[in-house]
């Protein structure tokens, strides 16, 4: 087992600094430079102020140069000026004695995750913010989501081909098809909007990143749950329906034991080991809800700064931002499988 | 003119679609009449769920059809904006119609004074003419590489299974703000993409032809010249725009979006058909196929492929629908497609802007999205229901 997790540790790291190379390498190129060279200076910049800008700044060094800097296991880019020494691991211009008294290396390894050109602040603490504002998000759909949807499909699988399993299917499939910004959109003009419709919720959930309460944050998290849950509900009819045909259950029932005690006692263990894994697998998809959640409802956690940082070609905030969501779904598939192996007895790594 | 009421839009809405309805009810006609004779297809006709799903996905077709190719069923242009009708609800008349105008909006105006439900019936075509054939690349992408990698195993499996895992850690929507932005389309890199992607129908077909008549040489070659012949007409023009006869181009930013969904698709198709084919190949019709001889891509093409078809049709239809959603995600982000397109996704975004005032100029469009994917859903699950059966 600590060999398997060893190797998984070793093949995610490999995948993360794959992606990030990717990204680095996407947001670096040439176009890309130009234009956040000109939204940092002024939009009427020649061509040879773009090129000076951009080799003052470090962005015309070769890339895996670049990116060895970013990590943090090249020394840190440093510029001459009539000034003094600027650089990339301290501000202001310096002397020469004084910048070797400075530390040479300045990358993600070392805790730095740079500056964003879109906020004017340090990268870490922003998406140390930010993803805390989504995880409040996240745990409520979580806590919507799972229970309700475990529900769905148990009851839904128990008595498979019922009219029971054909409503509760129909209602999964339904939300399964909506996407979130189809669902948001309706939601909010069923329940928010003040020229029709109830006025039950706010449209918003601006309000709720100080203080959370159930009018402004309840769209947004049912609007992501609902996605999800049709899904999950689906997987654990499927194995609810085929535990509910196995051996011993018959048996248990012919030895006369009550419907909800077989469902119960003897079915959901087994049945809800399938469904696990696939809320674990969720966690991209759910990522991916989060952005368009947030967006929509104006929610600034993770995912409305992660559309922000790409639109404006904020290429440290965007690695960083990377960097963790990459590492959220790649954890989420190694907890998913360690976990599929404690639940299944019938599986071993080896 | 005084307003429609809700009644009157709705009978003029259902007379719009007059076209559809015909087409509509011939195909079924059709199809129950012969669905002894027409397989799987025909079977789908035995299942209520499957019938439901199949009409809603036939009518958004026909409509894009008729609709988007021959403007049978809208009421306006899509781009005409008529002066006082900014955001008007449904039901309105043109303030002074010109002879040969239809005097209404039936699902108002939007925020640019464009008929809503034009518009709708546009964005119709506009999935209709990329989901299904973006779909198709991913297969024939994922199905070239799944097949090897889950027949051969090995390094090859390792590393085509890394790539793959590669793709989909990323979060689709930071993949196509990186993709699909001006920039990266300046720097020439999603045509490589297409270059790359776009060549594997060709291999493909040029495989399958190889593997099954290689003991007919005639054969054979007659079909793998009418297939590269073509294949490369096709390529050259969709993926490098250096179309020789110079008929056959690609806007750019269709392209665009093309390549990054069918980027997006492939690696989980690769999955499905890696899983498969690691199931079917212990079976013993395959160890006979190797027992007489056969050539590995005859049995992964000719002996494995035909019988995961099952599982892999109703993913097909399972993906268009997600295709679907992931091309209004794009449009939700204003990403790829011209701000001025009708396509269901722009139209979500722009009119969720005023959302809480003016309720018709979002719904319509997510509403279609929704039918069409719940359609494709249905269908889904009828012909997994129904290829189960037997």
């Amino acid at each position: 087992m600590g060999l398997f997790i060893l190797r998984r540790l070793g093949v995610m790291l490999l995948t993360a600094l794959c992606l990030t190379f990717i990204v680095f390498f996407l947001t670096n190129l040439f176009p890309n430079l130009e234009k956040l060279a000109k939204t940092e200076g002024n939009f009427r910049m020649s061509d040879e102020a773009v090129i000076s800008y951009l080799t003052r700044e470090g962005h015309m060094q070769p890339l895996p140069v670049k990116y060895g800097q970013w990590l943090g296991v090249v020394p840190g880019f440093t510029f001459e000026t009539d000034d003094g020494i600027t650089g990339q691991c301290f501000d202001g211009a310096l002397t020469a004695e004084q910048v070797a008294e400075q530390r040479r290396y300045c990358g993600i390894l070392q805790g730095d995750w740079g500056f964003s050109t879109r906020f004017k602040d340090e990268v870490g603490p922003i998406i140390g913010e930010r993803l805390s504002l989504t995880g409040i998000l996240m745990f409520w759909v979580m806590l919507l989501m799972v229970p309700s949807a475990l529900i769905l499909g148990v009851l839904a699988g128990m008595r498979e081909g019922s009219r029971t399993d054909r409503a509760l299917s129909t209602v999964a499939i339904t939300t399964t098809a909506t996407p979130e910004y189809v669902s948001g959109v309706v939601l909010i003009a069923v329940f928010a909007s003040s020229a029709v419709g109830l006025r039950w919720f706010k449209g918003t959930a601006t309000g709720a990143m100080e203080n959370p309460t159930f009018e402004n944050f309840f769209l947004p998290v049912l609007t992501i749950a609902l996605y999800g849950m049709g899904y999950i509900a689906r997987m654990t009819r499927a194995s609810m329906a085929e535990v509910m045909t196995a051996q011993y259950i018959r048996t248990a029932r012919l030895k006369g034991v009550s419907f909800p005690n077989i469902v119960m006692k003897h079915a959901l263990r087994n049945a809800l080991i399938a469904p696990f894994t696939v809320i674990m697998l969720q966690f991209p998809w759910l990522l991916n809800g989060v952005v368009i959640v947030e967006t929509l409802f104006n929610y600034k956690g993770f995912g409305w700064t992660l559309v922000e940082a790409a639109s404006n070609n904020d290429i440290e905030l965007l690695l960083g931002v990377s960097v963790v969501s990459v590492f959220v779904v790649l954890i989420t598939q190694l907890i998913s499988d360690i976990g599929y192996v404690y639940l299944n007895p019938r599986i071993s790594v080896s | 003119m005084e307003p429609l009421s809700w009644s009157e839009i709705i009978l003029r809405i259902l007379g719009q679609f007059t076209p559809v309805w015909i087409a509509l009810i011939v195909t079924f006609v059709v199809s129950i009449l012969y669905k002894r004779r027409l397989g799987l297809y025909g079977k789908l006709f035995d299942s209520t769920i499957g019938m439901i799903g199949f009409a809603l996905v036939m009518f958004w077709v026909f409509t894009g059809v008729f609709g988007g190719l021959f403007n049978l069923i809208i009421t306006h242009d899509v781009l005409d904006q008529v002066s006082g009708m900014k955001n008007k609800v449904p039901g309105t008349p043109l303030p002074s119609p010109e002879d040969g105008v239809y005097e209404y909006y039936l699902l108002g105006g939007d925020n640019l004074a464009r008929d809503v439900f034009s518009r709708m019936v546009k964005g119709a075509w506009e999935v209709i003419k990329i989901a299904p054939f973006a779909t198709l690349f991913a297969f024939m992408v994922g199905i070239t590489l799944g097949l090897p990698a889950g027949y051969y195993g090995g390094k090859l499996d390792t590393f085509l299974s890394f790539l793959a895992n590669l793709i989909l850690a990323f979060p689709v929507i930071l993949l196509f703000y990186l993709l699909v932005t001006p920039e990266i389309v300046a720097t020439g890199i999603p045509v490589y993409m297409a270059g790359v992607l776009f060549i594997f129908p060709i291999v493909f077909l040029v495989i399958l032809y190889n593997s099954r008549f290689y003991t007919q040489p005639a054969k054979r070659n007659l079909y793998i010249a009418i297939t590269l012949v073509i294949g490369l007409w096709l390529y050259l023009g969709i993926a490098w725009d250096a179309d020789p006869l110079g008929l056959i181009s690609f806007p750019p930013n269709l392209l665009v979006v093309f390549v990054s969904v069918v980027f997006v698709n492939s690696p989980t198709v690769f999955r499905i058909v890696r899983g498969l084919t690691l199931d079917i190949k212990t079976r013993d019709y395959v160890a006979a196929a190797q027992t007489r001889g056969e050539g590995p891509w005859y049995i992964m093409l000719w002996e494995i492929l035909p019988n995961a078809r099952g599982p892999l049709i109703v993913d097909f239809c399972l993906r268009i629908g997600y295709t679907t959603i992931l091309l209004g995600t794009l449009g939700f982000f204003g990403l790829g497609l011209s701000p001025e397109s009708p396509d269901w996704g722009s139209t979500i975004n722009e009119g969720r802007k005023l959302l809480t005032i003016y309720l018709h100029p979002a719904l319509p469009p997510a509403f279609a999205l929704l039918t069409l994917v719940l359609g494709l859903n249905l269908l889904a699950d009828g012909l997994r229901e129904e290829s189960l059966r037997d």
